[in-house]
């Protein structure tokens, strides 16, 4: 016990700090402050630095890829767009040459066919027409040359310069068609 | 009781052998010196300081000497300290752009104040450099130069007064009592708090946890191994307990100085 006290005597107030531990205390804490302050942490932000940068450059290259490929998705769309686009037009064209080419062609038909058509009614026509001159000449001349024989001389140069044979077919030919006019109304 | 401080304790003294409870006490605190150079007595306190600035070194040397981009494992773990520090208490307290010059003096601070609590529980040494006053006192004291400086540089001699002694017009007639007492608070209580409230933990975790562990020796014997048990689990509790105090201690002593970094460089109104 008197050992105890005697120690407890020796012991300083612990509020009063001794002076060696004080100073020992601050050299020890200057050595760490300047080994951090002068080396450690301007290593480690550095570092860190580093690392921020390298992450943000392959976030920003992530980015430039990500914009680039949305580009070249949206050229590609409007590509496409204007792909089908065009089809539908050259598709629409096709049709509606096809419409024009297929009127013309029908109309160039009808005009044939009409034509032909022209050129036969004109043929008949003139065929009739020619058929009954000759007819018509012919039954002159039959005419002359039979009442020739009966009367015994010729009549052709008489017959010709006054049309006799012609001025009866002529009313024949009225009469006839008189008659058919009759025919066909009767016959109605 | 010899004066011999290899130990903490009689290791001969036993309950029911009429010899009393060791207690420990201000003498706990006191060593024998290992070595005198020159008068100046080498302790255990100071080998642990000493011993422990290397450890702190030697472990952000090991984490930052090679720091790489993509962090090893070690690297990781300093880094997690470091931003502990820098993002949550500097940049908390100052913000980015003022707290940056403080970064290393704080991150300093914490881990040189943790490393001088670690040694409470670090088996062989188990002292708290920092329950020796001295070591707070100087830390403190250095904080203490710094914010004052700071506020001279800041707001001028008339500016740093007024700051110093929260002078305030619009207080009136208490005007005076308020000067009176804010500069007693900020220019001596706050740097005998700053030094004490850190050096106080330690000491009382260190007697603490000497209480226990001398009761854990001193009950064996017949019936009181039982307490002894008892006792040694409490050892244990503590031990954790105070892993706990130690960063905590060391976070309000860093949290501390930069707060009163902060009113040195805030505007007075």
């Amino acid at each position: 016990m008197n050992a105890l006290t005697t120690l407890a005597e020796e012991t300083q107030n612990p509020l009063l700090p001794p002076i060696p531990e004080l100073v020992i205390g601050l050299i020890a804490f200057a050595i760490v402050f300047f080994f951090f302050a002068k080396k450690l942490l301007p290593n480690i932000n550095r570092v860190l630095d580093e690392r921020r940068a390298a992450i943000e450059g392959g976030m920003e290259e992530a980015e430039a890829r990500k914009a680039e490929a949305q580009q070249v998705l949206e050229d590609y769309r409007a590509q496409l767009a204007d792909a089908r686009h065009e089809a539908a037009r050259l598709r629409q064209e096709a049709q509606e040459q096809g419409a024009a080419l297929i009127a013309e062609m029908r109309a160039e038909g009808q005009r044939q066919r009409e034509e032909i058509i022209a050129a036969g009614h004109a043929q008949i026509e003139a065929d009739r027409k020619q058929a009954a001159q000759t007819l018509r000449q012919d039954v002159g001349k039959l005419a002359t040359d039979l009442a020739g024989k009966l009367v015994g001389e010729s009549l052709e140069d008489v017959a010709r310069q006054s049309r006799v044979i012609d001025r009866f077919l002529d009313e024949l030919e009225t009469k006839a068609d008189a008659t058919a006019e009759t025919k066909a109304e009767a016959g109605r | 009781m010899s004066p011999d401080q290899t130990l903490a304790f009689e290791t001969d003294c036993h309950i029911f052998d009429g010899c009393g409870f060791p207690a420990p006490g201000l003498h706990s605190f006191t060593f024998e010196p290992i070595a005198t150079i020159g008068g100046f007595e080498f302790t255990k306190p100071v080998l642990l300081a000493l011993l422990g600035t290397v450890v702190v070194m030697v472990f952000f040397w090991a984490a930052f000497g090679k720091a790489k981009i993509v962090p090893g494992k070690l690297q990781m773990i300093g880094e997690a300290g470091y931003d502990f520090v820098r993002r949550g208490v500097v940049y908390e307290a100052l913000g980015k752009k003022e707290g940056d010059k403080y970064v290393p003096l704080m991150v300093s601070l914490f881990f040189f104040i943790w490393m001088m609590n670690l040694w409470s529980v670090i088996p062989l040494a188990q002292f708290p450099v920092t329950s020796i006053i001295a070591f707070p006192a100087g830390l403190a004291a250095i904080v203490y130069i710094l914010w004052v400086s700071l506020t001279f540089k800041k707001h001028g001699f008339v500016g740093g007064w007024k700051n110093i002694t929260g002078y305030d017009k619009s207080l009136g007639p208490v005007l005076p009592l308020v000067m009176v007492l804010e500069t007693f608070s900020n220019l001596l209580i706050r740097p005998f708090t700053h030094a004490v409230r850190l050096f106080a933990n330690m000491f009382a975790g260190h007697i603490l946890l000497l209480i226990f562990t001398i009761a854990s020796w001193y009950l064996l014997n017949g019936i009181g191994i039982a307490y002894a048990s008892v006792s040694f689990v409490m050892v244990i509790l503590l031990t954790m307990f105070e892993l706990f105090i130690q960063a905590l201690q060391a976070y309000v002593f860093v949290l501390l100085a930069c707060t009163y970094i902060q009113g040195a460089l805030a505007e007075h109104h």
